[in-house]
């Protein structure tokens, strides 16, 4: 694997097509910016677009450590930065005691509490301290409104204090990339901070490239089939929750595993729970795919 | 760099920072600094690629897909062919009548009120309770000027939920970490104990606005309800309107002038007085939003009279959904309060089994118990 910055937006996606992550230019300009510009990238989009992906595949095809951060409602610094390993404190001091304190003074010991092997780097401090990473920052819009700001914060300036024992900074700025399903809105400060790109659904040749790509074992024929009915019931946008490439991969393995090499109705509709999750759905579908095998 | 050089990036930057103002006259919120990203972004894939100069501003300029859409007509139309200039964005409609507030008639009247005067201010006093209880629609313009400063007498407040992590709290259970902390700072010396509670935090409260025709008289009214909810917990409101389309109104009604916020949500919706169809867009509000968690959990308040034209089964799927997703389903219905009134319209009847509160809404004292009603959910 080529490690380094690349040279232009070819390049990255080229890095990523090793990796089996295919993307339009696009995509490949707004996350060469946002490597040379060392500006945080915010992805939004469709759930199953790959925004999380893409991370995961930035940091393969740039030969760098994957910190992840997982945003839920409620998170607040210290899940996000560090906290004190307070078993192995106490322990510590067991140990203290038993050494018969050590002729130490008890600044000297409080002192020794707050080392640095005490502390639990949580992924935000972990990212600045493996530095360069890519960290991601994944679904940051059901963090609040608080934890944005904290956000905010770090992205600006990169770097973390710690009351007792002072401030860590990034050597290199990690490359960040923040993924959003819209479920509010996020603030203009920190969109502003950030490089910003919507994710549609893949068209349906491109599709077809990442199934070939991402599950080589599929036969190109289930692939191309597969991909077909899936395009056709996104478009038919009568789905309480339209399949995302995810969900498309997910029922290409699974018919693989089945044996399958052709659409057939029967291997099909038993494996529709890979391709939608409403019973609903799953009904539409089975009509649907009726149709559209009964040609 | 030759001054030729120097000058022609120069001229580069001059058109390039007129695409961003172009850009910003045509609605795109572009800032000063989103403007200099821009151009640092353009220099590093190379100023004279269309397209590449096409998706560098794409990324540094927009801040959501609203944005997008304007961005591409922009673009073509700023570095394309010249024709099909981007259209200016549409007047605010005359439904919502940009004035100012007038100046509350009673606060007159200082020490020492001779009886004359206090006999002014108790009819005044009386006027304004007449008023609370005068069903909006039927206002005149005037009235409906005085109702308007009226609204700051509302005070919402967001229902609370509990959250997973805990408190220090005066009583309780004992927080056998802190305290043990705390001895931990006395080199092992026991401490004072201390004592935690589960957290609270506001509930999220999302509401949907009927601004279709049959509900034009209430509008208004319903907007300020929903300006004023937004300014009590402005991180914790949501708003959209229904009618023919679904719109999200929340950063209009994070103004904090209540007019100029009136004036910046009518510039936003596109179907004012429109016709309905409520099953529909209400599936819509849950496709986009709801489902992936705007309405999870949530105190949902639906503000319309549930007139929908044809099938009404459509309705029905639709908020039986929502009562699945949200915490609580609050209806509000400006017929509801009125003398005779019996919840026989098919599109009420569709929805009712699937709502936990059916309350009124025509008047300012029936706002004032939904903001009870809302707050205690």
């Amino acid at each position: 694997m080529e490690t380094g910055q690349p040279a232009s937006a070819e390049e990255v996606a080229a890095r990523l097509g090793t990796t089996g992550y295919l993307c339009d230019d696009a995509l490949a300009t707004v996350a060469f910016l946002a490597v040379r510009m060392q500006r945080p990238l915010l992805l939004e989009g469709e759930p199953g677009t790959g925004k999380t992906a893409l991370a995961e595949a930035l940091a393969e095809s740039l030969g760098l450590p994957l910190v992840r951060l997982q945003c839920y409602e409620g998170i607040d610094a210290t899940q996000a930065l560090y906290d004190w390993d307070f078993p192995r404190q106490v322990l510590h001091l067991r140990a203290l005691e038993a050494a018969g304190g050590d002729g130490r003074t008890v600044e000297e010991a409080e002192k020794s509490l707050y080392d640095e092997r005490f502390l639990l780097a949580r992924p935000v401090l972990a990212a600045l301290q493996q530095a360069p990473a890519v960290l991601l920052v994944d679904e940051v819009d059901r963090a609040d409104d608080e934890f944005e700001a904290f956000l905010l914060e770090v992205l600006s300036t990169y770097q973390v204090t710690i009351p007792e024992l002072g401030t860590v900074r990034a050597a290199t700025p990690p490359l960040v990339v923040l993924t959003s399903n819209r479920t509010r809105e996020l603030h203009d400060a920190l969109k502003r901070r950030c490089l910003y790109h919507w994710i549609d659904h893949p068209g349906l040749e491109r599709e077809v490239q990442i199934v070939r790509s991402r599950a080589p074992e599929v036969s190109a024929g289930l692939a191309a089939q597969v991909v077909g009915v899936v395009q056709q019931l996104r478009g038919g946008g009568d789905l309480l929750k339209p399949p995302g490439v995810a969900e498309t991969l997910d029922w290409a393995r699974a018919l693989h595993h089945l044996g399958s090499v052709d659409l057939d109705l029967e291997t099909a509709s038993r494996t529709l729970g890979a391709l939608v999750k409403y019973r609903e759905d799953a009904d539409r579908v089975r009509a649907a795919l009726d149709r559209m095998l009964a040609r | 760099m030759t001054d030729a050089g120097s000058e022609r990036v120069r001229e580069a930057d001059e058109v390039l920072l007129g695409f961003a103002r172009a850009l910003r006259a045509a609605g795109v919120p572009v800032t000063q600094d989103r403007g200099q990203t821009f151009l640092a972004a353009t220099a590093l894939v190379g100023v004279d690629d269309r397209r590449a100069t096409y998706h560098a501003g794409r990324a540094t300029l927009c801040g959501g897909p609203d944005d997008l859409a304007r961005y591409d007509q922009v673009f073509e139309a700023y570095f394309g062919s010249r024709d099909g200039l981007p259209r200016p964005r549409p007047a605010p409609p005359a439904t919502v009548p940009a004035y100012a507030d007038l100046p509350e008639a009673e606060s007159a009247g200082g020490e020492g009120d001779q009886d004359e005067d206090a006999e002014v201010v108790r009819a005044r006093a009386s006027e304004r309770e007449v008023l609370r209880h005068r069903d909006v629609a039927t206002l005149t313009p005037a009235e409906r000027q005085r109702l308007a400063g009226m609204f700051a007498t509302l005070r919402p407040r967001a229902p609370r939920r509990r959250t997973a992590r805990h408190q220090p709290w005066r009583r309780g259970r004992v927080d056998a970490s802190r305290t043990l902390r705390a001895s931990l700072r006395r080199m092992g010396e026991p401490a004072e104990v201390v004592r935690r509670r589960r957290g609270s935090k506001p509930r999220r409260v999302v509401l949907l606005v009927d601004v279709s025709g049959s509900m034009s008289g209430y509008a208004d009214a319903l907007l300020r309800l929903a300006h004023r909810f937004t300014q009590a917990a402005p991180g914790s409101v949501e708003t959209f309107t229904l009618g023919t389309r679904l719109t999200h109104l929340t950063r209009a009604l994070r103004l904090r002038d209540p007019d100029r916020a009136l004036v910046a949500a009518g510039g936003t919706v596109p179907d004012w007085s429109g016709g309905t169809r409520l099953g529909e867009t209400l599936g819509s509000f849950l496709d986009r939003w709801g489902r992936r968690g705007t309405a999870r959990g949530a105190v949902v308040v639906v503000l319309s009279d549930g007139w929908e034209r044809g099938d009404t089964s459509e309705l029905a799927t639709q908020v039986a959904r929502l009562h699945r997703i949200a915490h609580r389903v609050v209806w509000v219905n400006p017929h509801r309060g009125k003398a005779g009134y019996e919840p026989v319209q098919q599109g009420v009847l569709a929805v009712l089994p699937h709502v936990d509160d059916f309350v009124a809404g025509h008047s300012l004292a029936t706002y004032a118990e939904l903001v009870e009603v809302v707050a205690r959910a």
